[in-house]
């Protein structure tokens, strides 16, 4: 038998706020567990009477931060448990997770590249997990993120993205804003379409390794305008969301 | 072993229906009315006059159905309750399509059959018991809510097996695979269990 996953009780390190409605939750778990870029936890509520609730939740963190992992969060109004995260929680309280879990959304430098990662909102956590690691391995392998947002102040991890995009390292971060721009905005304005995609593909060649993650529509528009546009799809690997209220 | 571990503040909102129906959520999900779309890959788009499903491995001649063979097979409807691992579960889904029992008696079985790997346009796998596939527990769907089946949700025919996790119903399936022992699919070579059975919340590799 493969080793179970296991619940374990980890401590809120830390709780950072990344927009208006998603913050960072910072665990350190008793039992660490190198995870790969892109997968999971899964967390579970559990009430005095024993009533229980369970989500899965996106690592933010690169495996090489060890000893805890970061779990970013978007709160949903109507959810059960992100807003008892948002709203309840604060550093110092235990919560139970298990994991990492998932092994095909999932990228390692040894995987190589070039890279096309593409996010709707919340769905670049599992993304910027790549990105750290990519960072910190060194790996110059050109690699594009494009990520949709409805306004600027929806943008998760702006500065970090910011700064990674200004190393000149081969990544390229590219924002599309739908719903409102800022004053000067020169980006694009409008959802993730075929030239938008055609613009993402040219510096990446015919052959990228495309990892998109976010809302059914966002993915499906992606996923298959690529494979029109001509990538395989053995090489699209997609994560779609839920309701992960 | 200390007492159960409970969640400081926690008392949850229920969003489960009441009554019999809460009694039809298994241990873990919730109930959702959206129907969720989960695919590791692209959607792939199968026109149906070059749409083929094929039962082989242990049978004594393999079969391959085309879209008008699979169509002209008796359909029946179903309603069903559905649980996808990743937590929510949908009750009273309805579909319409093939059980799998008709479809393997277009094939003659070797007794040597106990398990089945379906495999799907796309490259996904998935393997199941027999006897999780027959007597009318597992059918071939091909409309979903008395519309015809969308690509997205796997159309123009899935398997559903409403029994086990979601991850076992392949989406764009196009072939059953008879074997004599478990051959573990896509997902269950990557973490998830061998079998799946939501009310023992089989999700991950080593759970019970």
């Amino acid at each position: 038998m493969p080793t179970p996953l296991t619940w374990q009780v980890a401590t809120v390190d830390e709780i950072r706020p990344e927009t208006a409605q998603v913050k960072t939750f910072t665990l350190r778990l008793p039992a660490w567990r190198a995870h790969k870029a892109g997968q999971h936890y899964d967390v579970r509520l559990t009430a005095q009477d024993g009533y229980q609730a369970q989500r899965s939740y996106s690592i933010a963190s690169p495996p090489t931060r060890t000893g805890v992992v970061e779990l970013t969060i978007e709160r949903i109004a109507d959810g059960e448990v992100s807003p008892y995260f948002h709203d309840v929680l604060v550093p110092g309280d235990e919560v139970e997770v298990r994991g990492p879990i998932g092994g095909y959304f999932v990228w390692e430098p040894d995987h190589g590249g070039p890279l096309l990662l593409i996010a709707g909102g919340s769905g670049v956590v599992p993304l910027m997990a790549m990105l750290r690691e990519r960072a910190a391995a060194r790996a110059d392998i050109p690699t594009t993120l494009l990520a949709s947002w409805r306004t600027i102040d929806d943008v998760i991890y702006r500065a970090e993205l910011d700064a990674l995009g200004g190393v000149a390292d081969g990544l390229r971060v590219v924002h599309t804003l739908t719903r409102a721009q800022p004053p000067g905005w020169a980006g694009y304005a409008r959802r993730i379409d075929g030239p938008m995609l055609a613009d993402a593909l040219a510096p990446l060649g015919t052959d990228p390794l495309v990892y998109i993650c976010g809302p059914t529509l966002l993915v499906e528009a992606a996923a298959n305008g690529l494979v029109e546009g001509g990538v395989s799809a053995a090489r699209v690997r997609t994560e779609r969301f839920g309701p992960t209220g | 072993m200390g007492d159960r571990f409970v969640s400081r503040g926690f008392t949850g909102r229920r969003r489960e229906p009441d009554g019999d129906r809460a009694d039809r959520i298994p241990p873990g999900q919730y109930a959702t009315d959206d129907f969720p779309v989960l695919s590791a890959g692209p959607t792939p788009r199968i026109p149906l006059d070059s749409w083929a499903f094929t039962v082989d491995g242990l049978v004594r001649e393999p079969v391959t159905l085309s879209w008008a063979e699979l169509i002209g097979l008796p359909s029946r409807e179903w309603t069903v309750d559905i649980s996808c691992v990743t937590k929510w579960t949908k009750l009273d889904t309805r579909w319409e399509g093939v059980s799998v029992d008709d479809l393997l008696a277009q094939v003659e079985l070797d007794p040597r059959a106990h398990f089945a790997v379906a495999r799907s346009y796309g490259g996904y796998t998935t393997n199941l018991p027999l006897a999780d596939l027959v007597n009318g527990q597992a059918f071939v769907a091909y409309r979903f809510d008395g519309q015809p089946l969308e690509p997205a949700h796997g159309g123009p025919a899935r398997l559903v097996v409403p029994r086990l996790y979601f991850w076992k119903s392949a989406k764009w399936v196009n072939g059953l695979r008879l074997t004599e022992r478990d051959e573990p699919g896509f997902w269950e070579s990557l973490g998830y269990h061998n079998r799946g059975d939501p009310w023992r919340e089989q999700r991950y590799a080593g759970d019970e």
